[in-house]
C-alpha cells in the first residue's frame, strides 16, 4: 500500500504520521502543499497541526492550496482519504465531509486522552476495531465541536457515517463525556461512499506499546486488510 | 471600489465567544444587555467600477472563502 501525507504550513503531525505509517509496511512519501501532482497513492493523509496558523478559519486557506485539487480527484474516485484533526477540519473545507468544526463549546484548547466508541466497523479504517470498540486515544484541539444541521446528523446516525463518538471509560455516550459541545459527540465521520474519514482524535501517537498502547494501531492494520 | 462584508454566525449556530463577551459586558454593569453575537468584518478594495460585475466577484468569494455557509451569513455592504 502507497500513502502520501500532504504537509502544510503549520502541519505538525506529519511526522508522526509518517512513523506510524512506516511502523505497518505503508510506503509512504511526504507531499508539499505547492505540489500541483499527487504521486501515485491508495491513501492521502492530512495530518493535524495548524496549518496557515487557522486564519480565517481553521483548514480554510489549506483547502484552497495547490495540491488540493489531486486531493479532491483521488477522493472522488474512491481513493481513500484520512483527516486527523487539522486534516478533518480541511476536509471539511474542501467540501469532502459535510458539516462544521466550531470552536470547542468550553473555549477551551483541549489536549487530552478521551474514550471513543467505534460505532461503526463496517468500514475500510475500522473493521479491525469489532474485537475491542471502546479505545483510549488523545485529542489536542480548540476546534472540534462538530456542528451539522439536524437533516445531516439524521442522515449520518441512518446510513452508519458516524465512526467514533465520545463516551466514558464502560462506553456510555452522555453529555458528560462530551469533551467540546460535538454533537451526538461525534468524534469522527466518513462521507457517503466511506471512503473518506475525518477525525479529531489522534490515532498515530498510540501505536507503540512501550510507550503509549495500541489503540491507534488498529486503524492502521484495518486499512491493510 | 471599497466593498465591506460582515460576517456572522447564523442563528441557530451556538457562539460561545459571543456568551463571554456578554456576560463578561454584565460583570461590567451592563444589566440590559440581552444578547452578544461575535463575528468578522473585511474591508476590500476592488479595482472594477461595473457594479454588477462587482458584486458578481463579491458574492463569489464571500461564498467560496469568506464564509463557510454551512454556519455562516454574509452581509454586502456597498459604499
Amino acid at each position: 500500500m502507497k500513502s502520501s501525507v500532504i504537509v502544510f504550513p503549520g502541519s505538525n503531525c506529519d511526522r508522526d504520521i509518517a512513523v506510524a505509517l512506516q511502523k505497518f509496511q505503508i510506503k509512504n512519501q511526504m507531499v508539499w502543499h505547492e505540489e500541483s501532482s499527487l504521486p501515485k497513492s491508495d491513501l492521502v493523509v492530512l495530518p493535524g497541526g495548524f496549518s496557515y496558523g487557522d486564519y480565517l478559519r481553521t483548514g480554510c486557506i489549506a483547502s484552497k492550496s495547490k495540491i488540493i485539487k489531486d486531493v479532491i480527484e483521488h477522493g472522488k474516485k474512491g481513493g481513500l482519504i484520512l483527516g486527523i484533526c487539522n486534516g478533518f477540519q480541511i476536509l471539511i473545507e474542501t467540501g469532502l465531509l459535510p458539516g462544521a468544526l466550531l470552536r470547542n463549546e468550553n473555549l477551551k484548547f483541549l489536549s487530552k486522552n478521551v474514550f471513543l466508541k467505534v460505532v461503526n466497523t463496517s468500514n475500510k479504517f475500522c473493521s479491525n476495531y469489532k474485537k475491542k470498540n471502546i479505545i483510549e486515544l488523545p485529542i489536542a484541539h480548540n476546534e472540534g465541536n462538530y456542528f451539522g444541521s439536524n437533516e445531516l446528523i439524521d442522515k449520518l446516525e441512518n446510513n452508519d457515517l458516524i465512526t467514533f463518538k465520545y463516551c466514558n471509560k464502560s462506553g456510555e455516550v452522555n453529555k458528560n463525556s462530551n469533551p467540546n459541545g460535538s454533537i451526538n459527540n461525534i468524534a469522527g465521520i466518513l462521507n457517503d461512499k466511506k471512503n473518506i474519514l475525518g477525525m479529531m482524535p489522534h490515532p498515530e501517537r498510540l501505536i507503540e506499546p512501550m510507550l503509549s498502547g495500541e489503540d491507534g494501531s488498529m486503524l492502521f492494520t484495518s486499512l491493510l486488510k | 471600489m471599497k466593498i465591506s462584508v460582515t460576517v456572522t454566525l447564523k442563528n441557530d449556530v451556538l457562539d460561545p465567544q459571543g456568551k463571554v463577551v456578554m456576560q463578561t459586558l454584565k460583570n461590567m454593569g451592563h444589566k440590559n444587555i440581552d444578547n452578544v453575537r461575535q463575528g468578522k468584518y473585511f474591508e476590500i478594495d476592488i479595482n472594477e467600477k461595473d457594479k454588477d460585475e462587482v458584486e458578481k466577484i463579491i458574492v463569489q468569494i464571500s461564498e467560496k472563502l469568506l464564509t463557510n455557509t454551512v454556519i455562516e451569513n454574509y452581509k454586502i455592504n456597498y459604499k
